[in-house]
């Protein structure tokens, strides 16, 4: 189990240096391989407007110029102790960890993620256990009555979830149940509240986002659980639970729904993982100020620090997530502690 | 639904019929089979696969898929009727008064739990007894069973155990609510031969010690032989020899016996001489033929004058609680047997 353990932690600790090097590669080598040129490139940091003379400076200086191997050292560096950027009028200072500074805005990248993180999880970990409960809860219950009237009307529904994009399904739950009309019975859009301030009214804000993400994924859920729970129900240990003289709650719960968990948790992990790394179109429709807008306003400013620095956490949010999702399986499924 | 009074005898069916309705037309899983057993006494179920033996056993549990099958017939246990009883009266005798060996027990056993979880949730089901309390009994089972170091293995899961010692541990979950009845489905197929022998010693040594009624279904002449009394042979879902296992082994009357006791392997007989498969394949329980379910590969059919595969013949006693269900008449039967088969399968 100890030996399970470190493997996967070593694992997790290559596969983040994998993703910062190809994520820097990204940012750094691509568009180099594509053409432009240094002084193109520090030209973002200068201002377009800068002299071509000013912009030959930048390059020197914030190391342009560099070959890619030391710009990434410095990069590396830069996340664990720090870095300072000389830019020629002046020098901005970004502490550790610096994920990247943005000269758009003139602030450094992590400061402002660790502001939208709260948001972001917020909507993640609420949509999260409503999908998962309602999602796991429909699917055993359709596998259960397979056939049935619930069973069909729960997986079309299902299959509408699965089909309807979040700009869709948000926008109509904002029309019908937030603006201005009898029905506006909850928050409309933009606003939210920290738990640590109030959580009443914390929940009550992102009720909508999170029901309307929950939506999508319960779907997903609800019929990954179907389909686990008709082949475990099937399998020869229920019969033998049956035999025992076992209560069908218990057979259908202990034995049944127990045994069709693993891949549910290995796609929870993913899809939570991303999540937290930005729910862009959720917040983007709700107007949440989360990771996720942050990085599509980044987008739409070309501020590349900033993009650079919501990608490499999203990555860094999916290893951690599939590294809990490893270390679960193990307690799960016993098989696995000793391969 | 009126039933008949009870008997005296432990376990006994009556004109069970257990039939399936599926697109392609009902599945006769099981046709008007009578039996009955009493406690301390073994029966064995023989049969090729598809010939309704398994899925009897399980409707005596009540294990069938109830949602499409319909059940007909009584199956009286120890003075109660089962068909008729409510689910709930019936899952409270599973486990406790009749438990059930599977074939195998790997799958049999859910792999997330460990050997002793099974077994003590199995025996706390119907004793309200502490978690440290039905562990105990856990370890004292699988000492009875013969694992060794039980208190160890207790808290090992399926998969760390060998075929043999899951099988046991399978027969200790069985028998942890000292059940009357015990129904063992295949419970040897699964396992190495030098292992076979060990577990039919083992369950014929619990039979002894629990005085329980024994159920053993299999394909294997060879096991059945070893533990069994009685000896019910089964084709498509009905019962076409019942007898004594002296009966079925020495004086066997039908056609499809004798093509069992043909195609059996024996250590005795010359490595040249070759098995003598019976012909043919088991009929689709959706389209039994007409007549006689066996004529088709019956090499005597064509002597009963057509009867065979007109009319499905009636199991009737050939002699001293020996039936046999065919349309030849017994004597003819019997000097079919002496004069060609006997000899044919003693040449050596």
């Amino acid at each position: 189990m100890v030996t399970y353990i470190i493997r996967r932690l070593i694992a997790a600790i290559l596969m983040l240096l994998i993703v910062s090097m190809v994520t820097f590669a990204i940012f750094f080598l691509v568009p180099r391989l594509a053409g432009a040129t240094p002084e193109g490139m520090a030209s973002r940091y200068v201002g377009r407007t800068a002299s071509e003379e000013t912009a030959k400076l930048a390059a020197e200086r914030l190391g342009f110029n560099d070959p890619v191997i030391v710009q990434y050292g410095n990069y590396v560096k830069g996340i664990v102790f720090g870095a300072e950027y000389d830019y020629g009028p002046g020098v901005e200072t970004c502490p550790a960890p610096c994920l990247g500074y943005s000269f758009i805005t003139r602030q450094p990248v992590w400061p402002d993620l660790l502001d939208r993180m709260p948001v972001t999880f917020s909507l993640a970990v609420g949509a999260a256990v409503i999908w998962v409960l309602v999602g796991v809860g429909i699917g055993v219950v359709s596998a259960l009555k397979r056939g049935s009237l619930f069973d069909r009307a729960a997986m079309t529904v299902a299959l509408a979830g699965v089909s309807l994009p979040i700009f869709f399904t948000g926008l109509i739950s904002l029309v019908a149940l937030s603006y201005g009309n009898p029905f506006s019975i909850f928050a409309q859009g933009g606003h939210y509240t920290p738990i640590t301030e109030n959580p009443i009214m914390w929940a009550y804000n992102l009720i909508l986002p999170w029901v309307t993400l929950a939506f999508l994924f319960a779907a997903g859920y609800a019929r990954l659980t179907r389909a686990g729970m008709l082949d475990t129900m099937n399998e020869d240990y229920i019969r033998t639970a049956r035999a025992k003289g076992l209560a069908e709650r218990v057979v259908v719960t202990k034995h049944g729904l127990r045994g069709a968990l693993t891949p549910i948790i290995t796609i929870f992990g993913l899809d939570f993982g991303l999540l937290i790394g930005g729910a862009v179109l959720t917040e983007s429709t709700y107007s949440l100020q989360g990771l996720g807008k942050y990085a599509v306003d980044a987008i739409t400013n070309n501020d590349l620090p900033k993009v650079m620095g919501v990608t490499l956490l999203t990555a860094v949010f999916v290893i951690v997530a599939n590294l809990i999702v490893d270390l679960l399986y193990a307690v799960v499924d016993p098989r696995v502690r000793l391969s | 639904m009126t039933v008949s009074p009870a008997t005296d005898a432990f376990l006994e069916l009556r004109d069970l019929r257990i039939h399936f309705p599926t697109d392609d037309g009902l599945v006769k899983s099981v046709d008007g089979l009578s039996y009955r057993l009493d406690r301390g006494k073994t029966l064995g179920i023989v049969g090729e696969s598809g010939s309704g033996k398994s899925v009897t056993s399980l409707g005596v549990l009540g294990l069938h898929n109830r949602r499409n099958a319909q059940v007909s017939g009584e199956i009286w246990l120890d003075g109660l009727e089962l068909v008729s009883a409510p689910e709930d009266v019936v899952r409270g005798l599973r486990g406790k008064k009749m438990a059930m060996i599977f074939q195998d027990p790997l799958s049999a056993m859910h792999p997330y739990y460990t050997i002793g979880n099974q077994i003590i949730e199995a025996y706390r089901i119907h004793n309200k007894v502490s978690k440290s309390v039905a562990r105990k009994h856990a370890i004292d089972m699988l000492g009875r069973v013969g694992i060794p170091q039980p208190d160890r293995r207790v808290d090992d899961y399926p998969h760390e155990f060998s075929g043999g010692m899951r099988q046991r541990a399978m027969i200790a979950m069985a028998l942890s609510c000292d059940p009357e009845l015990l129904i063992a489905d295949e419970p040897t197929t699964a396992l190495d031969v030098t292992v076979q022998a060990q577990i039919l010693d083992l369950m014929r040594d619990l039979q002894r010690e629990f005085d329980s009624a024994l159920i053993i279904i299999t394909h294997d002449l060879g096991v059945v032989a070893e533990l069994s009394d009685d000896i019910l042979v089964m084709y498509g879902g009905k019962c076409i020899e019942y007898g004594s296992t002296d009966d079925i082994f020495y004086n066997p009357e039908h056609p499809y016996t004798w093509g069992l006791l043909g195609s059996m392997p024996r250590l005795d007989r010359e490595p040249t001489d070759r098995l003598q498969p019976i012909k043919g394949t088991p009929p689709s329980l959706i389209n039994v033929p007409p007549g006689c379910a066996f004529s088709p590969r019956c090499p005597y059919g064509s002597r009963t004058g057509g009867l065979s595969t007109g009319e499905v013949p009636e199991l009737t006693e050939s002699r001293g609680g020996h039936k046999v269900r065919c349309h030849m008449p017994p004597a003819e039967r019997r000097s079919i047997w002496e004069s060609d088969v006997k000899p044919m399968l003693e040449t050596t």
